[in-house]
């Protein structure tokens, strides 16, 4: 990893207790600009707990969760609520698809623009000019968006009605309308055919290429991870097992024994 | 079929009235799922006001309409103030409480603001002034739907299609919606949820006020007790559109102000209860989530 690279979000020692239980145990984790870093392990790991833990779903327990974003000051993300956290430029995926299923594809998109608009209810309820403004902008700002993911031409569907694969990419689309400087996947390939795992690997390298965004993934498919992220974060009963560049993690015995059992002579 | 038209008019402004206080249930209930059982007190809150205000206005020499709009503005802003108050004492802090407790809140609430009126002003019944004239044009119809009848009617049908507008239009209605379908992922999406229930409120407070102050011209009186019947009535009809749907809320007023209207017009006016209620509890055997009401699959 070259240390030129600016530093976005550090997670220092990161715990999170339920009562009694452990599910994140002192993880920390760094993701650069430009990086599509993953997060990988075994179902129950924590993976998902760390994910809530930075974007303000739960308040963890011991640690630290720092933004970096470039040009301004650091800003510590613990106990802010989530719709703070998005507005500070972080935005999340769920495992399960969460849409607003009663909402247009458009609608969907679009409501995750308005966290960068200034107008206020009262102004909103008016509609003044500069408003009315605002919002062509917005609409035009999520087609692009829309084309983006290639659901420019479902706008005006209801989301509920898409193909899971669609929503999946319009999840995606979703997030990155918050105009993040990190965009976290959880496990965006989940349920997807080879075809539709295809077309996402592409989506991200995309959106990493194009956009401003850093990218941080939980993610089953190997393949997937393999080929397109780097840095690789390995967590096994909530601890961290491993760090590294895909080769490193494959060669790591560790993570061969995290997924695959002891290995004994016989 | 004078008769007829005569109680269908009448059947369809009660209707509307209930519609508007039903609105203020089923949008509460469609984010926060809570019965707020206060609702039916700002209604009266807001005809207590307007009687105020109307009396103040009288000794200064304003005429009928002009009251009307002046009570029917400040009340809503009354209303509006008591709506945001009411869910930031009373609600908020048991955002996350199970539901049963936010629920005892609301009828303490309730209860609290009943007896508030009734210390605050008295538990007779007060005259409220005829604030809506009758226009010569209504003549020849007069028998069949009366002056007051159409101004109820054109500003409940006004105020919902703004509150249309408001939802599938703008922004803010957008936030609503979005809220109401999944609030965590709103609030992933940079939505204020707690900014949009208190606008949730202080809308519903506004339907509310309107409803108490067209109500009370119309009737002709106000108690610290009408809040809970008209409360009851609106609650009833936003159960049986389906609890949660804005146009089931407005259906469900309608179906019942007809109930009501033609059950007293064609068998008695004392057992107009009985076939409004018999008809809810036939509903919801048929239809239990209501009639436009989706079922809910809860998430296990």
């Amino acid at each position: 990893m070259a240390d030129n690279k600016h530093k976005l979000l550090e997670v220092k020692g990161l715990t999170m207790d339920f009562g009694g239980l452990r599910a994140v145990d002192s993880v920390t984790l760094e993701v650069h600009e430009g990086d599509i870093a993953a997060l990988i392990g075994p179902n129950g790991a924590g993976k998902t707990t760390f994910f809530n833990c930075i974007t303000g779903i739960y308040n963890p327990t011991k640690g630290d969760v720092l933004l970096h974003p470039k040009g301004q000051k650091t800003r510590r993300l613990n106990g802010l609520k989530p719709n703070k956290v998005t507005e500070m430029g972080l935005a999340r995926t769920f495992q399960n698809i969460r849409l607003f299923p009663d909402m247009t594809v458009l609608e969907n998109v679009m409501i995750g623009r308005h966290c960068r608009t200034n107008s206020g209810i009262f102004r909103a309820i008016i509609k003044g000019k500069g408003v009315q403004e605002e919002e062509r902008q917005i609409v035009e700002s999520s087609y692009q968006l829309l084309e983006k993911v290639g659901l420019a031409d479902f706008a005006n569907e209801f989301s509920k009605n898409l193909p899971y694969g669609a929503q999946r990419r319009l999840e995606i689309a979703r997030a990155m309308a918050t105009d993040p400087f990190l965009l976290l996947l959880d496990e965006p390939a989940a349920g997807m055919n080879p075809q539709e795992t295809a077309d996402l690997e592409q989506l991200i390298c995309k959106i990493s290429d194009e956009e401003e965004m850093a990218i941080l993934l939980i993610e089953h498919d190997m393949k997937l991870v393999m080929n397109i992220s780097d840095p690789i974060y390995v967590m096994e009963y909530g601890k961290k097992i491993a760090e590294g560049s895909p080769q490193e993690i494959k060669d790591n015995p560790k993570v061969i024994e995290a997924y695959l059992g002891e290995e004994t002579d016989a | 079929m004078e008769y007829f038209l005569e109680l269908f008019f009448g059947g369809l402004t009660r209707g509307s009235i209930y519609a508007l206080i039903a609105l203020g249930y089923t949008m509460v209930y469609g984010i926060i799922q809570l019965i707020n059982f206060a609702h039916g007190e700002i209604y009266m809150i807001g005809a207590f006001v307007a009687l105020i205000v109307a009396g103040v206005c009288t000794i200064y020499g304003l005429s009928g309409v002009s009251i009307l709009i002046l009570a029917g503005v400040i009340a809503v802003i009354y209303a509006c103030a008591y709506g945001y108050t009411l869910e930031k004492v009373a609600y908020r802090p048991l955002r996350g409480a199970p539901r049963l407790s936010p629920l005892i809140s609301a009828i303490g609430m309730s209860i609290f603001l009943q007896n508030y009126v009734l210390l605050a002003q008295t538990s007779d019944f007060l005259p409220f002034p005829r604030l809506i004239p009758d226009f010569a044009f209504m003549e020849p119809v007069a028998h069949i739907i009366g002056s007051p009848e159409l101004v109820i009617l054109i500003t409940t049908v006004i105020t919902m299609i703004l509150l249309t507008l408001l939802i599938k239009k703008t922004k803010v209605g957008k936030a609503m919606r979005a809220t109401q379908q999944d609030m965590n992922m709103a609030r992933l999406v940079g939505v204020n949820v707690d900014r949009i229930i208190s606008l949730t409120f202080i809308i519903g407070s506004a339907l509310a006020a309107i409803g108490g102050v067209l109500v009370a011209s119309y009737i002709g009186q106000v108690n610290f007790y009408i809040g809970f019947l008209a409360g009851v009535k609106a609650f009833t009809a936003a159960v049986l559109g389906g609890i949660g749907s804005i146009p089931g809320a407005v259906f469900g007023g309608l179906v019942l102000g007809w109930a009501e209207s033609f059950a007293a017009g064609y068998i008695s006016s004392d057992y107009e209860d009985v076939f409004t209620f018999g008809l809810l509890v036939i509903i919801l055997i048929l239809r239990p989530a209501g009639i436009l009401g989706k079922v809910r699959k809860q998430k296990v």
